[in-house]
């Protein structure tokens, strides 16, 4: 997500850094580079010409030239007007202790539906009883859709297959939600071109009739420049409440989330990653412009993590590592724990430094390699497990080979990466979680320079070796010791 | 109603944004063609999405042509236009159909593109060439989706061949071929589930799909089209790349063209990729569907001017 938009706009600002110290007409080829990146990303030309009128204020002024690090001064001012651009969002669905109702809208395709059973689901896993209600009478078999979704989740759907009425049908399910104990509906309306009057008509009518209590424009983040005035057009006859953009898992540039919020005054409030009714996450500026700005976003994968990692047996296995007793089972179980967290490219893209490893492990397919290594160590006896190194042997390694249906040499390797891999957990355990990133960074940069290598273990001093401080320390101990021989050998004679 | 009127219809409100812009740069006579002259242009080609680098190129051949020069409308204009028609040169080849047999298309796009509608459009065209078509609802992912072709099958009178929620496909797509041929039908059309172009493993499964497809008749797919929504900005270039490199598409639809966007990103799909658009969608309904041709496509979108 935003990648292009990340790697245009540091493209721009590695131009800047190889010009050395900015001047004033470098600053401006450099700021034009930024207006382009942010073209190319589908920012609308209004909100361009805004955003770059403002770094351009703050840009060519005196203070970033004589700063120490003018390059550096100037991804801060971008870093500082993005988050200016898209913020301040509030999450709150501001939800009433009564019946709330929530309206979802939105051009045809830009993913409404998906997006109300993924509320739903949040919505179910915050404790509210949420209803979902079928009011798309346009599309064909965009009901049974719902109901589908409605069923996957266990949650109550309010439909009519007869109903020719949006308006009437919403009102209705109001009218049932209160008898049967729902506190939280969710309008899923048709898609409409914001130009179509009657269709736009109609949806001010629900507005009218049932006062929603929020209002969201559900936004495909693939949308150009026409983002803008569709959005400007469901505001002005809706006065949205706040936007959810959608399809944030592609390569889209998301240009998209930058405009709408200008246009509309209304904020991003959450953004949905993927077609899995989990995927919808909660948007944050700040984090947002790192991710932009390639600064990465740690923030979100700590929370990730968190939500998804089995924190009882994240303990097991810390505890294992301290005594040593990390085993071939442990590192499988991790591999499961850090499918829970998503793709694996996608979490590279959040780490900092590591968001171009991203593709890179997009070409080499690491959920194939995953599940590979599942498979191997699936293979093995327990003792296998628990001391691989030591207890398999030539005619082990071949039957776990052809019970996994890999080449022998690969179960070497995972083995050889398994040791490096539990030298690096004992020596990461005792560490802060900022030393840990630190490393891993280490790691990882040292395994882009040298592929073979993996998590090799590291070498440790065999107590043979000295440093050259101590080497010179000895080589003065003996020229005294010499001296000093000499000295008394004069002395006897 | 002709194709051409059709076609106008669909452009109407790109047309009228377009040239009311333009005409804002040509607020006298003639204008002198300076730095300022070509900023503002450049910004007017940018906002129909038709991307940076396409609009730079345009702006720098009007710049080659005019500058220091005071130039009246029509010179400039007819300079985009020949740039733009230029640009979007194509074939006006529509479907390539089989010799003998059904033809197979196939119909790929992102999710929530259009495909399901347009592919219930083709049909209809199909039909009113008296063509008989069968579907193939090969989009087995998402919830409801293949009642949403059923029920346009229904409407249309075309037969359809369905599979189970979550089965795979491919095998769905197979099926569609076998009752073509078993049915001696003129056209087979093919649905897939809408994915991102970045999701690699289902990307490889369109491939599949791609591959099974060729296994009855070895020329098929005889095309493959991707659906583009006409609101798609710079990532359409990217859609339209993976697309191809994962199932070789031989052309565009460009769907939701009745809106206010322009599409423009066509032509920077064009230029980049060469894929050639082959149809417009401009509504809802069945027959909402037109024949793309560059000429009128670029002169509709400056009808007025000219």
């Amino acid at each position: 997500m935003f990648e292009s938009l990340q790697e245009n706009l540091s493209s721009a600002i590695r131009a800047l850094r190889g010009k050395g110290r900015l001047t004033e007409s470098n600053m401006r080829d450099g700021l034009e580079l930024v207006r382009r990146a942010l073209l190319e990303a589908d920012v609308s030309l209004s909100v361009v010409k805004d955003f770059m009128e403002h770094v351009s204020e703050q840009a060519v002024g005196e203070t970033v030239l004589k700063s120490l690090d003018p390059t550096q001064h100037l991804i801060g001012i971008v870093g500082r007007e993005l988050v200016n651009l898209m913020g301040p969002v509030d999450h709150s669905l501001h939800l009433r202790s009564g019946i709330s109702v929530l309206m979802l809208c939105g051009l045809q395709g830009s993913g409404k539906t998906t997006t109300c059973g993924k509320l739903g689901r949040m919505l179910r896993d915050s404790g509210r009883k949420p209803m979902l209600v079928a009011a798309d009478l346009q599309r064909p078999a965009a009901i049974q859709q719902l109901q589908v979704l409605g069923q996957q989740l266990g949650l109550p759907v309010h439909a009519d297959l007869t109903a020719k009425d949006p308006v009437a049908l919403c009102q209705a399910a109001v009218k049932q939600a209160k008898a049967s104990g729902v506190d939280t509906v969710i309008l899923d309306t048709a898609g409409r071109l914001h130009v179509d009057a009657e269709l736009m008509n109609q949806l001010t009518l629900i507005d009218k009739r049932l006062g929603p209590d929020q209002v969201y424009l559900v936004v495909d983040a693939m949308t150009g420049q026409d983002a803008v005035l569709s959005a400007k057009a469901f505001n002005e006859a809706l006065e949205l409440d706040g936007v959810i953009m959608t399809k944030l898992d592609g390569d889209a540039r998301g240009g998209a989330a930058l405009s709408v919020k200008q246009v509309t005054g209304v904020p991003i409030k959450f953004m949905g990653t993927g077609e899995h009714l989990d995927a919808l996450e909660e948007f944050h500026p700040d984090r947002m412009a790192g991710r932009i700005l390639g600064m990465g976003d740690v923030l979100t994968l700590v929370e990730q993590a968190q939500q998804k990692f089995d924190q009882d047996e994240m303990a097991k296995q810390e505890a294992r590592l301290r005594k040593g007793e990390f085993t071939l089972d442990d590192f499988k179980k991790m591999l499961g724990q850090t499918k829970k967290l998503g793709p694996i490219n996608k979490i590279m893209g959040m780490i900092p430094g590591l968001s171009s490893m991203g593709d890179m492990l997009d070409q080499m397919d690491a959920e194939k390699d995953m599940k590979r290594l599942t498979g191997i160590v699936d293979s093995m006896t327990p003792e296998e497990r628990r001391n691989p190194s030591r207890v398999i042997d030539q005619s082990r390694r071949r039957r776990i080979a052809a019970g996994a249906g890999v080449e022998p040499h690969e179960v070497n390797e995972l083995v050889k990466q398994f040791d490096g891999m539990a030298d690096l957990m004992k020596r990461m355990s005792g560490m802060g979680v900022r030393d840990r990133m630190k490393m891993m960074q280490e790691v990882t940069q040292g395994g882009m320079l040298n592929p073979g290598a993996k998590f090799a273990k590291q070498k440790v001093g065999t107590g043979k070796r000295l440093s050259s401080a101590e080497r010179a320390k000895l080589k003065k101990e003996r020229e005294r010791e010499l001296r000093r021989k000499k000295r008394e050998s004069r002395k006897n004679k | 109603m002709g194709l051409f009127d059709k076609l106008k219809q669909g452009l109407r409100k790109t047309t009228r944004l377009l040239n009311t812009d333009i005409r804002d740069l040509f607020k006298s006579e003639g204008r002198l063609v300076d730095e300022a002259f070509l900023g503002e242009l450049f910004d007017k080609l940018v906002k129909i999405d038709m991307g940076v680098e396409a609009a730079q190129e345009t702006v720098d051949e009007v710049g080659e042509a005019f500058r220091a020069r005071v130039v009246q409308e029509n010179d400039v204009l007819d300079k985009i236009k020949e740039k733009l028609k230029t640009l979007m040169a194509q074939p006006t080849a529509p479907i390539r159909f089989a010799a003998t047999g059904p033809t197979v298309i196939m119909v790929a796009g992102v999710n929530g593109c259009g495909k399901t509608t347009t592919i219930a459009k083709l049909t209809a065209m199909f039909q009113a060439d008296g063509k008989k078509v069968v579907l193939g609802a090969a989009d087995t992912f998402r919830a409801a989706a293949v009642e949403q072709l059923t029920i346009w099958a229904g409407r249309l009178g075309a037969e359809i061949v369905t599979g189970a929620s979550g089965s795979d496909p491919a095998s769905v797509a197979h099926r569609a071929v076998a009752k073509a041929l078993e049915t001696s039908a003129d056209v087979c059309i093919v649905d897939t589930a809408g994915r991102l172009q970045t999701q690699h493993n289902l990307m490889q499964q369109l491939t599949k799909i791609h591959r099974v497809l060729g296994k009855q008749i070895p020329e098929a797919p005889h095309e493959v089209l991707l659906v583009l929504d006409a609101t798609t900005g710079q990532n359409g270039i990217s859609q339209a790349r993976h697309f191809t490199d994962a199932v070789q598409c031989t052309g565009l639809v460009l769907a939701k063209l009745d809106g206010t966007a322009k599409g423009g990103v066509v032509v920077a799909i064009r230029k980049q990729v060469g894929l050639p658009v082959k149809y417009i969608g401009v509504g809802e309904q069945a027959d909402d569907l037109a024949l793309f041709e560059p000429g009128p496509f670029v002169d509709a979108l400056f009808a007025d001017v000219g």
